[in-house]
Formats: structure tokens, C-alpha cells, sequence
């Protein structure tokens, strides 16, 4: 074992050291120092089991999962949150999944439906209130392409049948009717909630759309939720290496898109935590191999596109090289432009499905290094795709708590940490600078060409704006 | 005011027990209050001598909100003054009964329908004790006193020895005692004594042993108790012996529960059941 892993697990062994004996031992599971070789046997950390109560976590559930992640950005879909207001209010509008359309024709992607259930309908169940329900929304939107159900907790709980809903009111209107028994309590994470909606997709959606021809340059853009317009970008690059993408998975996606998906020839695949399920069966079941990539920043993007570019024929790979000449410069100006501000800063990063591995390239092009990073719901095959990104005794974390992060901020020194918005205010209240690396603090796109420049202007923003010195901190000697 | 909950195995005749002997507790001169605790909403018909029409649920679903009920819109007065109030709920297989539970002795409880003049208040449950929402009116020291309805049938004597588990379990946390067991006879072997030692292993009594007589069904197909259709019959009198019995009980235990096997065994000591040696 280094010097240097063994540096960190000191330091995680020294933040884990308030904990009560219990909680010490199974967070202990956690946190490990990163040996990228995959040598070191306790380097490995423990995911995807049930947080410690009292530790606050800032997971979510299965049912934001499904409706916030999976089926929330399919445009033409109407998306009901049934059960009772909560659920539905407190994940209202989106994840920023940007899409074209008329928002209420005919598209309804920030449009939030609730059954809102009352004390009558958990005692005497809510199926007449859903088929009521969904019939209005048809009557309202005739362009809804497809009707959602998604389940909120009572709805499992009291046994609704939302099945016979959903079969007997579609045979009546004639567009598909998805019941997703996402009931919150299910599993440990939102990450259940990734695999179940990917089930409905499959068992509802998949294979039923209609596409008048194919051709052998048809591929899926899957993972990719289009939030501040990233699958635009990525789409963009795909085209002009020759691919035609007929299906988006699920930014800016029709139900007849979701639908076609079966005939594509190859799958790629950019958040593999939230979809590598669909990609499989479309495996198993029509034969579509799949391949994961990386659109964020210019090295992993080049990458990237010689990697797709080989499983396709001379002329994509030639196309391909046109593209990586072509931008290469562009990106190069970028990096002269930021790299000077950005050199040696480093970044501390705990986010969701991708992000804790696949950005680590594009700050790396940018000359910044990322010193820790975590994943809220990830499993071990993320972190075993991580382990060879981040370089020795860097920290890595799983369903990491407030406390170990505020920690590990206060030690590592990060320049800038990238998380979610419940983190955000208490880096404020840090002095930390901070980015919302879920929904991109209200910018992007990050992917690809059109989003390296954006990238890097918000990280040196973020970096240094002198906005962070004016904070007056409590306890300056802490940080 | 007491409050007393009545519990046994389905079709066991706690509805009519439980309305006999509150109609010979009215008669006898105590102010009375049913609540069916039950979708069914079958807790009052004999007192009402009709269906309940407006349940607590019902009222609910058709205002809009609980909070829109008014407590004379659900609170029904039959034979001799007794208060009736059915929680009502859903049809077999739909919702959560048990929720409606729930609600409906909340809604109740707050808009004070027990009242200062109430003696006795009676929760008419369902069946077993399935989930929480049935264990409402055990729970937050609202009835205090169980007594659960059995026969000399094995399932019912299994349902009586659950329930007591149940029981147990708020004995523990709360106030609420095991008055004892009612014998609703279904003319089984030597059913009187089986009960009193199944009474005595939980650490209870059998508080009554009430005889099976055809004019009980004979009251209910009029829609009346014993005590109303034939008061001098001597069916009446059992009645009154159970509600005079009730009234004057002290003995209320921490029920304890015996296992499968001593049940089992308890039958075989009877005769109830051959040994298996025999049967072989």
C-alpha cells in the first residue's frame, strides 16, 4: 500500500472517529482511498444498501427515480403523480430536461398532474379517481401521445389496482397507459426506481413505435436527459459523424421514439446507472449491442467518437476524424482561455448516476484535479468504472452524509465542490465555492462541443468569483 | 365511561352478541354507544332495526372531506336511546379498511360523540386484528377492556389465543386488559369446560357461556335483538346475565397467549382431536 492511500485512510479513519462504534463500522464500508490499479483490497467500497438512519443522507426515492429522472422528460407523455399532492408539488416543473414543443399542445414535459388524494381515496381506493382522471387529461390534451401513472407510496400500500386501470382505459382511448409502481419505499434509492421505469418502458413502449425506414447508420442516444440541452449537443456530434440517432433515451423524446428504439443497431449508452437496464434488453431481445461513452470535455469526447466510429464503417471513421479536426481547435482556444485561471485547482465532486466519473476528464482538460468523488446511489460496477479515473488516495464515497462531507471539504480544501441542491446552501454558508452539477445551476449544456466552452466558463466562474470572499464566515479557521 | 372493544373470528356472532348485550345494558338502564368498526357496517342493524345507511366513511366520500361531517349526520339513535355509528369503508378488495378505522373513531372521538352522559361505549371489530387500522380501538388508551367472542370450534379458540397476542402487545405499551371470553355456543364437545381452560391459559375467565337458541335468529331476521323481539324469552335472560356480568367485572388481566401446540394439546386433553398415533 502508497504513502498516499495510506494518507487517506487516515484522514477517513480520523472523520469517521466521532461516529458511535456502529455507525463507524459500517460507514467505514463507504469511504475508501482510490488505488486505480484495483491491487488495493480494502480500496473497494460497499454500495447500494440501505443508509444509516440518522445520517441524513440526501438520496431520494424510487419514485423520483422513475418520474423525475426516467419518464419526466418524455415530452409527449402526460405524467401523473398518483397519491396524494407531496410527491407531485415538491417534484414539480423538472431536472431542466429541455425540449421543443409547445408546452400544453404537445408537449407536457413541465406540466405536473396529480390525483391528489384525499382520506376517502386511501379507505375506498383511488382507481375510479385515475380512470377519471386520465380520460379528462385525453379530453384536455388529445396530443398527448401516452399517459404515466406513477405510484406514490399509499398507492401500494392501500393495493390499488392500477394495472386494470391502465389496460381497460388505454383499450378505450387507444394510446399507451404506463402504470409504474415506483411507491417510494421501494428499495434503498432512487436508483430502483431507474430499473422499474426502465421495465415499463420495456413492457409498454418498446418495440411499438413506427419508423418508416432504417438504415445502417441508426443508433440510440440512451442516458442522456437532455437537461440544459446536453442531448442536443451530444445528438449534434453523432449526426455529423454520419450516425442517425433515431432515439433519445429520454431527453426531448416521443413515446414513438422510446417505441423505435428496437431498430436501431447500436446502443450508447452515457448514464449507464439509470439505463444500462433498457440497453441490456434490448441486448437480449433484439440483439442491439450497446456501448458506453463519454461527451464531457474534449479528450473524453475525441475518445469517445474514435470508439464509436469503430464499430461502424470507413466512412464514419473517416467523418469522425473530420470532426475531431475540426473542433480540435476550438476546444484548444477553450483551454488556452481557462486553462491559466484553472491550473492545479482542485475539485471535490458528489453527485448521481455519470457525473462522479464522467466529468473528471473534462476538468482534467482544464488542468483541474478532482481530489474526491461519490455517488449517491451508485452501484459497485460504477465504482469499478471510477477507480481508474481518479488518480491514487483520492476519496471516494457512497450515500455519503452532510457531516463526512462538510469533513472531507474542511481537509482535501477543494477549490470548488460540485454536488446537488441540498448541498448547496450549506457550502454557501461555507464560503465554498459550489456547483450544482445535478441540473447545471440553471446553465449547460455540458456535453459535448457546445458545452466544453460552457463547462469551462462556469467552473472559472465558479472558481473565482470573488463573490465567495465577501461571505462572512463563522468559524474561519476552519477552512 | 367504559370502553369496551369486542374482537373474535369472523361470523362468530359478535355483532349480535355485542347488541343483545347492549340492549340488556340499556334496558337495565345504562346509557349505551355502539361503533362498528367494520365495512360491512352490520354493528347496529339489530338496535337501528334497519341497515345503517349513513356510515362515517360514506358521509365522508359523498361531502367531500372528513372535515365537512357533521357528527349528526352519522350518529343514529335506536332501541332505547343506544348511540350507533358505523366507520363504514370499501368494498372487498379495494382501499384500506383499516384506515377508514382509523378515520372514522378519530372524527368521532374529536367531535365528541361519546358525550358526558355515555357509560358504555362499544367497538363492534372485524374479524382478526389484520393491521393497525383494526388495532384503532385498542390503541391511545381508548377502549381499555376486550372481551373476545368464541366458540368451542378450533379456529375460533385459534383466533381467540391471536387476538389475545394482540392484546398482549398493547397491554404492554398502553392500559388496555382482557375482560374475558364469551362463549358463543355452537353445541361442540364439552365446549363449556374447553373454553373455561382455554380462559384460564390465557389468565382470563369465561365471563358467560351463552347457549345456543334458534330465537336469536328468529329476533334477527326482525331486524331486533332478543331483548326487544321476545324480552321474556329465556334467550333474553342469557343476555342480561352477560350485560349484568360485564357490568359488574373487576377481573381484567394482561392476556398470555399460549403456543400452537399447547392449543393442539389442549384439544387432544378434551378429545376434540384424536392423537395422531390414533388417527394413524
Amino acid at each position: 500500500m502508497t504513502t498516499k492511500i495510506k494518507d487517506t485512510q487516515k484522514m477517513i479513519e480520523d472523520v469517521l472517529s466521532v461516529y458511535p462504534e456502529k455507525s463507524k463500522k459500517e460507514r467505514a464500508k463507504h469511504l475508501a482511498a482510490n488505488d486505480p490499479t484495483g491491487q488495493c483490497s480494502t480500496c473497494q467500497v460497499k454500495a447500494n444498501v440501505k443508509s444509516r438512519p440518522g445520517v441524513m443522507t440526501v438520496r431520494g426515492c424510487a419514485y423520483a427515480g422513475a418520474k423525475g429522472v426516467v419518464w419526466g422528460p418524455v415530452k409527449d407523455q402526460i405524467t401523473i403523480s398518483h397519491g396524494p399532492i407531496g410527491c407531485g408539488q415538491y417534484s414539480w416543473w423538472s431536472r431542466r430536461n429541455y425540449y421543443n414543443g409547445q408546452t400544453g399542445i404537445d408537449a407536457f414535459g413541465t406540466m405536473h398532474i396529480t390525483t391528489d388524494f384525499q382520506e376517502k381515496n386511501i379507505v375506498y381506493g383511488g382507481d375510479k379517481g385515475l380512470d377519471l382522471a386520465i380520460k379528462e387529461l385525453h379530453g384536455l390534451f388529445p396530443l398527448g401521445r401516452g399517459i404515466g401513472i406513477l405510484s406514490e407510496c399509499p398507492v401500494g400500500l392501500i393495493g390499488d389496482d392500477i394495472e386494470a386501470v391502465s389496460k381497460r382505459v388505454a383499450k378505450e382511448i387507444n394510446i399507451p397507459i404506463v402504470p409504474v409502481r415506483c411507491e417510494g419505499f421501494r428499495g434503498v434509492s432512487q436508483s430502483l426506481g431507474h430499473h422499474i421505469a426502465n421495465d415499463t418502458i420495456k413492457d409498454y413502449v418498446l418495440g411499438k413505435g413506427t419508423l418508416e425506414k432504417t438504415t445502417p447508420y441508426d443508433v440510440n442516444l440512451i442516458g442522456d436527459y437532455n437537461i440544459g440541452g446536453d442531448a442536443w449537443a451530444s445528438r449534434k456530434i453523432l449526426e455529423e459523424m454520419g450516425l442517425r440517432v433515431i432515439a433519445q433515451y429520454t431527453g426531448d423524446s416521443t413515446i414513438n421514439e422510446l417505441g423505435i428504439a428496437s431498430k436501431a443497431k447500436l446502443n450508447l449508452i452515457h448514464c449507464y446507472r439509470s439505463m444500462n437496464y433498457i440497453c441490456r434488453t434490448m441486448e437480449e431481445n433484439y440483439g442491439i449491442p450497446w456501448m458506453e461513452f463519454n461527451f464531457f470535455g474534449p479528450t473524453k469526447t475525441f475518445d469517445s467518437i474514435r470508439k464509436i466510429a469503430a464499430k461502424f464503417d470507413e466512412k464514419i471513421r473517416k467523418n469522425s476524424e473530420a470532426v475531431i479536426a475540426k473542433y480540435t481547435p476550438l476546444m484548444e482556444k477553450v483551454v488556452a482561455q481557462y486553462r491559466s485561471k484553472l491550473e492545479g485547482k482542485k475539485v471535490m465532486l458528489y453527485v448521481g448516476g455519470l457525473r462522479p466519473r464522467h466529468t473528471i476528464g473534462a476538468y482534467e482538460d482544464l488542468g483541474m484535479e478532482v481530489v474526491a468523488s461519490g455517488y449517491e446511489f451508485g452501484h459497485a460496477d460504477d465504482y469499478k468504472r471510477t477507480y481508474p479515473e481518479l488518480k491514487e488516495g483520492a476519496v471516494i464515497m457512497d450515500d455519503a452524509t452532510l457531516y463526512e462531507l462538510e469533513e472531507f471539504t474542511r481537509r482535501l480544501k477543494p477549490d470548488m465542490v460540485g454536488s446537488g441542491i441540498k448541498e448547496k446552501y450549506s457550502y454557501h454558508k461555507l464560503g465554498v465555492p459550489f456547483r450544482q452539477m445535478h441540473s447545471w445551476d440553471y446553465s449547460g449544456p455540458y456535453h459535448g462541443f457546445d458545452g466544453f466552452p460552457v463547462f469551462a466558463r462556469d467552473m472559472d466562474m465558479t472558481v473565482n468569483s470573488p463573490t465567495w470572499d465577501l461571505i462572512r464566515r463563522k468559524n474561519e479557521k476552519n477552512l | 365511561m367504559r370502553q369496551i372493544a369486542i374482537y373474535g373470528k369472523g361470523g362468530i356472532g359478535k355483532s349480535t352478541t355485542t347488541q343483545n348485550l347492549v340492549a340488556a345494558l340499556a334496558e337495565a338502564g345504562h346509557k349505551c354507544m355502539i361503533i362498528g368498526c367494520d365495512p360491512k357496517a352490520d354493528s347496529t342493524r339489530l338496535i337501528l332495526n334497519r341497515k345503517a345507511q349513513n356510515t362515517v366513511m360514506d358521509m365522508a366520500r359523498e361531502k367531500g372531506t372528513v372535515e365537512d361531517l357533521e357528527l349528526d349526520d352519522v350518529l343514529l339513535r335506536g332501541f332505547k336511546g343506544i348511540k350507533c355509528a358505523e366507520s363504514g369503508g370499501p368494498e372487498p378488495g379495494v382501499g384500506c379498511a383499516g384506515r377508514g378505522v382509523i378515520t372514522a373513531i378519530n372524527f368521532l372521538e374529536e367531535n365528541g360523540a361519546y358525550g358526558d352522559d355515555t357509560d358504555f361505549v362499544f367497538y363492534d371489530v372485524l374479524g382478526d386484528v389484520v393491521c393497525g387500522g383494526f388495532a384503532m380501538p385498542i390503541r391511545e388508551g381508548k377502549a381499555k377492556e376486550i372481551y373476545i367472542v368464541t366458540s368451542g370450534e378450533m379456529m375460533a379458540m385459534y383466533a381467540a389465543n391471536n387476538i389475545s397476542r394482540g392484546v398482549l402487545k398493547y397491554a404492554q405499551s398502553g392500559g388496555v386488559r382482557l375482560g374475558g371470553l364469551i362463549c358463543n355456543s355452537r353445541e361442540t364437545d364439552k365446549e363449556f369446560e374447553l373454553i373455561s381452560e382455554l380462559a384460564a391459559k390465557l389468565g382470563t375467565q369465561m365471563i358467560h357461556f351463552v347457549p345456543r337458541d334458534n330465537e336469536v335468529q328468529r329476533a334477527e331476521l326482525r331486524r331486533k335483538t332478543v331483548i326487544e323481539y321476545a324480552p321474556e324469552h329465556k334467550q333474553a335472560d342469557e343476555y342480561r346475565t352477560l350485560a349484568k356480568k360485564i357490568a359488574d367485572n373487576k377481573n381484567f388481566v394482561v392476556p398470555t397467549p399460549i403456543t400452537m401446540d399447547e392449543l393442539e394439546k389442549l384439544l387432544m386433553d378434551y378429545g376434540i382431536m384424536e392423537k395422531e398415533e390414533a388417527v394413524a
